[in-house]
């Protein structure tokens, strides 16, 4: 296996980095590096930027705006974003209902949807999780009746994030009462402006507001909103989690996280001395090295993998549960190496003078906090190792 | 292709039972294996052309150990890689040792010593005087590649079995070792100044070492899916269990792992950062394997406390492959090192 970069390779490198020097907005790639919240305007600005580069949305087919990229340009320019400290982008629309929309939806769906997203009038959100239906989304209860040329939906969605910034939201509800529960669901598109959707925030453990609930109340939905067939819903979602693994092992992220600790931990105290010096300290950095060293062969090796069997498989729960778990223990490593100057709450009101670390070092253990959700998220790391158990191991 | 010779040999002729029959009784391994590993270039593949070998990069060790750990294969193909290293940097003929005309062991540590600032053997006068421990492939050896300590310097000198008392035993993971007793042993001297030369052979064993391991890895973990999925109790197969289903789904995403940072170490041989990633290479293989023994033996229950379970023989291979050449302590030392330079 050659691992060695072309020339070409080096070259789209560069583009990369002369790009994010040049039009990321350095404002912007503060508030990433210190944890702090991007405001609406700062990721649309970040998508605007892209958009004009042309490399908003590289996996799309070459007639939508795609750039046609290998998944080694991918993982290159994954490498230089988080290098660059740039924001993760928003995926809703670009990497996940885009690609249901090619696969699944009408011409004139794509026609109208697609260049919307790229052009950024339309910020989309995700309306699967409810509160009675999280790894068991089959259980989800949001019902969407026929009346006419109208679905009337009723229920309520959870977990959706940045909705407080959404125009659409696309949802999963559910089209029949009887028979398997997989089988009664449908996949609609639901401007946010109807009336009766009410989104209200919900505060995360470290106190940021990143997602909300969604409530659904006679909300009229015309039927051309569909995608895919009535009861179609289940297929369309399960597609859509094989293919959204899109730098799931977020290697990129790791690798600038693992930077900015190592610095941080040779850097000289008051007294002299350097936290990379405590041999604890230093075999616990030491062996995430180790691990993320061997997440980048790993990342690639699947990706690639991924790519000649045309579609990303089961590697993809490989890449979840073992980038979580090194991106986890980074933060946690993190948070240690503040000792007791973990402890100031990020917020407005701390006094710059009152802060004890390093800026780009203040969120670490709020970041620690939120990076729980981590191993949570798009399938739990036990719904990971459910499916591998399966496909892999025939177990 | 020699890896799928390679692998269609050992298929034939070596697996557990042959381990179980040969390797804890001298000579400690197959003869006729040996001679057919020899013949079908096994050794070659371990030393670059201008040396008489077809091979010698990191990717050609790895694919031969990886290949070698796979079928539990006890043959002393580590003390000719260290040797053959050993001899080409000293300038000296491998022809010999690559058509398996001569049987050669290397002398590295001694005693309560793991490190090579704690070696010393002493050459005065051409004759070397010292104790060397654990040398693998020492019994049935022709020849002893001998470090010694010269000052602050190592030196690298070779010397005939004949010329050394050789104390053999088996090893508990199987193959033979021995402990070499040298008084005024006659020696000739190969190199005055060793130091890098003997580092460079270390990595390009713990490579070697890190690729068995992986091969084991794999066959103890296809050996404990299988088992999973005979075995039944309460009315059912044991692998029906969540419990055990993510344990083992846990060896396969270390695994994966393993074999990222063996691709890692085998990429960066011939590198500035040879010894650095070797060392990251061995420690990662070191802490998985271990793991992957002690989960199979769990996961296969009280069988696997048996002799007469391949299994079990897989597994003692996978924990003691630790302890040679530096353990996963030893080397996350040399990671952290790294870290710390700056």
């Amino acid at each position: 296996m050659d691992l060695s970069f072309t020339p070409e390779e080096e070259a789209f490198r560069a583009e990369v980095r002369a790009f994010m020097a040049d039009d990321l907005s350095p404002e912007t790639a503060a508030k990433v590096r210190e944890g702090r919240t991007l405001s609406k305007r700062d990721m649309e600005d970040y998508h605007a930027a892209l958009y004009a580069r042309g490399w908003l949305a590289p996996s799309w087919p070459a007639a939508y705006g795609g750039a046609g990229w290998t998944p080694v340009q991918k993982h290159i320019f994954d490498e230089e974003a988080a290098r660059a400290s740039a924001p993760r982008l928003v995926p809703f629309g670009i990497a996940m209902l885009a690609p249901v929309l090619f696969k699944f939806g009408t011409q004139e769906q794509r026609d109208y949807y697609l260049p919307r997203i790229l052009d950024g009038t339309d910020w989309w959100c995700q309306g699967y999780s409810e509160p009675g239906a999280g790894s068991d989304l089959a259980g989800l209860k949001t019902r969407a009746v026929r009346d006419g040329d109208h679905y009337i939906v009723n229920g309520q969605k959870t977990w959706t994030t940045l909705g407080q910034h959404a125009d659409w939201i696309f949802c999963l509800v559910r089209t029949k009462a009887d028979g398997k529960p997989q089988e009664g669901i449908s996949f609609l598109l639901i401007d946010m402006k109807t009336p009766g959707v009410e989104v209200r925030p919900i505060r995360l453990i470290e106190g940021g507001h990143e997602v909300n609930e969604v409530f659904l109340t006679d909300v009229r939905v015309p039927v051309g909103n569909l995608v895919g067939g009535e009861n179609q819903g289940w297929t369309i979602a399960k597609y859509l989690l094989t293919h959204e693994r899109n730098n799931i092992a977020g290697v990129g992220f790791s690798t600038q996280a693992f930077e900015s600790l190592l610095t941080h931990a040779r850097h000289p105290r008051r007294s002299g001395r350097r936290l990379i010096d405590d041999p604890l300290f230093a075999a616990r950095l030491a062996r995430i090295e180790v691990d993320l060293e061997a997440m980048k062969i790993t990342n690639l090796r699947l990706v690639v993998a991924g790519q000649s069997a045309g579609a990303p498989g089961v590697e993809s729960s490989i890449l979840k549960i073992k980038g979580v778990e090194v991106r986890q223990a980074l933060n946690d490593l993190a948070r240690r190496a503040l000792g007791p100057a973990a402890a100031p709450f990020p917020s407005e009101d701390l006094d710059g003078n009152a802060a004890i670390v390093p800026a780009d070092q203040a969120g670490n253990a709020a970041e620690y906090f939120n990076n729980r959700k981590m191993s949570i998220y798009g399938g739990s790391n036990e719904i990971q190792k459910n499916i591998l158990a399966k496909a892999m191991l025939g177990l | 292709m020699l890896a799928d010779s390679l692998s269609r040999l050992l298929a034939d002729r070596c697996d557990p039972a042959l381990r179980m029959k040969v390797a804890y009784a001298a000579p400690y391994h197959s003869p006729e294996l040996w001679a057919a590993l020899v013949e079908m270039g096994a050794l070659h593949a371990l030393v670059d052309e201008d040396h008489g070998g077809f091979g010698g990069a990191g990717f050609d060790i790895a694919t031969v150990f990886e290949a070698l750990g796979a079928a539990l294969c006890p043959e002393p193909v580590l003390p000719a890689l260290l040797a053959a290293r050993l001899l080409v940097a000293a300038g000296a003929d491998a022809g010999p040792l690559l058509a398996g005309d001569l049987r050669y062991a290397v002398g590295l540590f001694e005693m309560d010593g793991t490190a090579l600032d704690e070696i010393e053997t002493t050459a005065d006068g051409g004759r070397l005087t010292g104790r060397k421990s654990v040398v693998y492939g020492g019994p049935g050896a022709d020849r002893f590649l001998i470090v010694a300590r010269d000052g602050a310097r190592l030196s690298l000198h070779e010397v005939a079995a004949s010329d050394a008392q050789v104390l053999p035993y088996a090893m508990i993971d199987g193959g033979g070792a021995a402990e070499v007793i040298l008084d005024a042993a006659p020696a000739r001297l190969l190199m005055a100044d060793a130091g890098a030369a003997v580092q460079d052979a270390l990595d390009a064993g713990a490579l070697a070492l890190s690729a068995e391991a992986l091969g084991g890895m794999e066959t103890a973990l296809a050996l404990t899916v299988d088992y999973l999925k005979q075995r039944r109790q309460f009315g059912r197969p044991i692998g029906s269990n969540q419990a055990l289903q993510h344990r083992t789904v846990e060896l396969v995403t270390e695994i994966a792992q393993a074999r990222s940072i063996v691709i890692l170490a085998a990429s960066r041989m011939g590198t500035a950062d040879q010894s650095r990633s070797v060392s990251m290479c061995k420690h990662l293989c070191g802490r998985v394997a271990q793991r992957v023994a002690e989960e199979a033996i769990q996961m296969h229950g009280g069988i696997a406390m048996t002799w007469e379970a391949p299994v079990s023989h897989y597994a003692k291979r996978l924990v003691m492959i630790d302890a040679q050449l530096g353990d996963a302590d030893h080397h996350l030392h040399r990671v952290m090192a790294g870290l710390q330079a700056v």
